[in-house]
């Protein structure tokens, strides 16, 4: 930690000489601003795309242009100009900071406790002439990365981008892409259809196992993924596999608007566990600069004894609009979602899920853990739905705000329809803050402040965490009260 | 070790303490008993720093310095343990992590290297063995669910792992069955030392006779009105309080 710090200092007092006299490079490979027919087929084209694919796009781009966008979410934020975004640009770093100097010092406040090397610290924070490669890969040495994909290549597991499996795997794509998130199912997840990216994509064959943690971490070979973030995860036929997204280092990013599209699909006795700790640029106190995380995430359990378990560690984002949701198709399948919302200072999350019970036996399981501080707003939205077809579905929803101090908020909005009498829901929901009391005991044995807000945060998310996979959930403890650091006393 | 000077202390606007002298040596025990409401554990509070109870007037030194200028969690590590009255619930936080977290504080602060999972676990089952207590409750979320003597006792095996040089110990008599409160006692007992100081509040003479106090202060209205040895705690448990309070009568 010593050893960061003496960088930092170091990195600064050069810093100070560069401001001036840089010079951004033109970049060629960009599209011009603003969203049209042509700009789609670019991006398709540039992908060398096959052309069903650019079908897809197109007719998503169609779609958009009829949609409006949506206002049912209790966020605000200033009206986006979708023609101000330039909707391709070829993977190279644009205007980032020049050095770690002209970074948000809090920001690197936060690198420095959670013991990120100051090299590390560039790539995350997008400060300009740092290596150009996916921030995941920084974390281990490609050797490392290299022995696991050998080894999920033995086992037949296709994990890579989503680029290349357009070109290795085209007929997967073709028959899943889109199959839980329709090309028009929201405003943001259409526009996503027409400009995605890149992405991950994930297939484990029949009644393999996978061995480890599918992380992005060992995602090498994938240059930035941008603003349009596209994922599919199909696990067949009695498969496992778990997939941690994210990492818990904080991301600063130039885009402000992201909506990326996740879909999972497990087929019958299959199992997928999606893990996220999402921890992105949340602006500074006063919410400038934060990302905009507008995110479609959807999993279906289309075969009989299925189950997709959805974990999520929620930090970052001046604003999160996310609902991973589970379709319970296959009888006996099961949904679960797991989640930690934290807001702080000006941060807004209108977070949850929806189960939708369609086959026999389906049982959903809801967790929501929202944390509230400084002026934030944490909304927990969900949707329990049971079709008349579901006999005998279950659901248990237990959702528990905690508040910290009297300028934040938090609101569960929960929606149950159900159209088959044999179901059984349970809604369980608290409302609570950290008292002094427990404050005071932490204290009076030694711990700090921080230490004892951190303490009690945790306990209060046990439930989320422990579903954590064990390579994520220590980071995520630390995350929770670097989080939520000053928010209290 | 400690010396109180005209201590005055206001909760809410209120007024509790109202010129409070007390001094304790190192090596001593000292009891303070004294009616429901009379301020004893506001003085506990008080002592351990905590925010709300406000100092209006008058001194703490501990140790030689300013106790009423450190923070709550600084004369924690700086050797200062309250075993509350009413332990508090922390649900989903487990005891050990929360102990050695703890621990590791005061160890940081003592310059003592920290102790990972493995060590800190030995040293807890060596307190423990002390105490005669199995550490099975320290597996649970903290006094979550425990019954009224469980968190007593767990409030005895913190103190024993943290090791303090002030101990104040707010009715941690209260609510045990016979034999705990042997087994407290005798950890109570075991943490003594020349260089330690204890200040019991308690209600009973009960625990008095296991734990002998140097020292019986009687806390009525905010102060200290009488002081004597153990043979007062004997006199109060005969008569009660009508001697020295008149309001008691
Ligand atoms: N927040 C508060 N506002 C007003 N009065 C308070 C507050 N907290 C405590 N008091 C009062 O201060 C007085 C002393 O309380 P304290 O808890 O110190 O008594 P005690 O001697 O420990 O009593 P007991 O033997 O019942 O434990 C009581 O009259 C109590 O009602
Ligand atoms: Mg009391």
């Amino acid at each position: 930690m010593a050893a960061t710090t003496e960088t930092q200092q170091a990195l600064k007092e050069i810093g100070g000489d560069y401001k001036h006299g840089f010079v951004t490079d033109i970049e060629m490979d960009v599209a011009p601003k603003g969203l049209n027919e042509d700009v789609v087929r670019m991006i398709s084209a540039k992908k060398g795309e096959p052309e069903w694919l650019l079908d897809w796009r197109l007719e998503a781009f169609r779609k958009w242009g009829k949609e409006e966008e949506p206002e049912w979410a209790k966020v605000h934020y200033p009206a986006i100009d979708f023609q101000d975004i330039h909707y391709y640009a070829a993977p190279k770093k644009k205007d980032g900071p020049k050095s770690l100097d002209e970074v948000d010092p809090e920001l690197l406040d936060t690198y420095a406790k959670l013991g990120i090397p100051i090299k590390e610290q560039e790539v995350l924070a997008g400060v300009m002439g740092s290596p150009n490669i996916a921030v995941d890969a920084v974390f281990d040495s490609v050797s490392v990365a290299t022995t696991y994909k050998k080894k999920l290549e033995e086992m037949g597991i296709i994990f890579g981008s989503f680029s290349e499996a357009v070109k290795t795997h085209p007929e997967l794509i073709r028959k899943y892409l889109g199959s839980v998130v329709p090309v028009s199912d929201n405003f943001y997840a259409t526009l996503n259809s027409a400009v995605f990216s890149d992405g991950t994509f994930v297939y484990v064959p029949k009644g393999v196992r996978c061995p480890m943690e599918l992380s992005t971490y060992f995602r090498i070979n994938t240059k930035e993924t941008g603003q349009f973030e596209r994922t599919l995860i199909i696990a067949d036929e009695g498969s496992y596999v778990s997939y941690l997204e994210g990492c818990t280092a904080p991301m600063r990013d130039e885009n402000q608007l992201h909506a990326a599209v996740v879909e999972l699909i497990a087929l019958d006795n299959a199992e997928i566990k999606y893990s996220t700790v999402q921890n992105w640029y949340p602006g500074d106190k006063n919410g400038k600069g934060g990302i905009y995380n507008f995110v479609t995430k959807r999993g279906a359990c289309r075969g009989v004894n299925s189950k997709i378990s959805w974990t999520q560690v929620e930090t970052g984002s001046a604003i999160t609009w996310k609902y991973p949701s589970c379709i319970l198709q296959g009888d006996n399948s099961q949904g679960e979602f797991y989640s930690v919302a934290i807001t702080n200072n000006m941060q807004q999350a209108d977070t949850g899920t929806k189960m939708i019970h369609i086959g026999k036996n389906t049982r959903s399981r809801i967790i929501s853990k929202g944390i509230s501080a400084g002026r934030g707003q944490n909304t927990y939205r969900g949707l329990v739905r049971v079709m008349a077809g579901a006999e005998n579905a279950r659901n248990y929803t237990q959702c528990d705000s905690l508040l910290m101090g009297d300028k934040c908020g938090a609101h569960t909005v929960p929606y149950i329809e159900v159209k088959n009498p044999s179901a059984q829901i349970e809604h369980e929901a608290t409302t609570s803050k950290i008292s002094e009391d427990q404050l005071f005991y932490c204290l009076q044995r030694g711990l700090t402040q921080e230490e004892a807000v951190s303490m009690i945060v945790n306990g209060f998310c046990k439930e989320v965490m422990q579903n954590l996979p064990m390579e994520f959930a220590v980071e995520a403890q630390k995350l929770l009260g670097i989080s939520l650091e000053g928010s209290v006393g | 070790m400690l010396e109180i000077k005209n201590l005055h202390a206001a909760v809410d606007g209120k007024e509790i303490l109202k010129g409070l002298d007390l001094t304790v040596k190192a090596g001593e025990v000292h009891a303070i008993m004294g009616p429901n409401g009379s301020g004893k554990s506001t003085l506990a509070y008080v002592l351990a720093g905590r925010a709300g109870y406000e100092v209006t007037e008058g001194s703490v030194a501990y140790d030689g310095k300013d106790l009423l200028e450190m923070s709550a969690d600084e004369r924690a590590r700086d050797g200062v343990f309250l075993g509350f009255q009413y332990p508090v619930e922390l649900p989903g936080v487990n005891g050990m992590t929360f102990l050695r977290t703890a621990a590791n504080a005061v160890r940081r602060h003592r310059g003592l290297p920290e102790l990972d999972g493995i060590d800190f676990l030995k040293l807890l089952r060596q307190k423990a063995s002390l105490l005669e207590m199995d550490d099975s409750l320290l597996k649970r979320a903290v006094n979550v669910g425990f019954s009224g003597g469980e968190k007593k006792r767990n409030e005895i095996a913190q103190m024993a792992v943290l090791d303090p040089t002030l101990m104040v110990l707010d009715e941690t008599d209260s609510g045990l069955d016979i034999d705990a409160l042997k087994v407290v006692s005798k950890g109570i007992n075991a943490l003594r030392g020349p260089d330690k100081a204890t200040v019991l509040v308690t209600h009973y003479q009960r625990l008095l006779s296991y734990v002998e106090p140097d020292f019986v202060h009687i806390l009525a209205r905010g102060k200290i009105v009488a002081s004597g040895g153990k043979e007062l705690a004997l006199e109060l448990e005969r008569d009660g309080y009508v001697n020295y309070v008149p309001e008691a009568a």
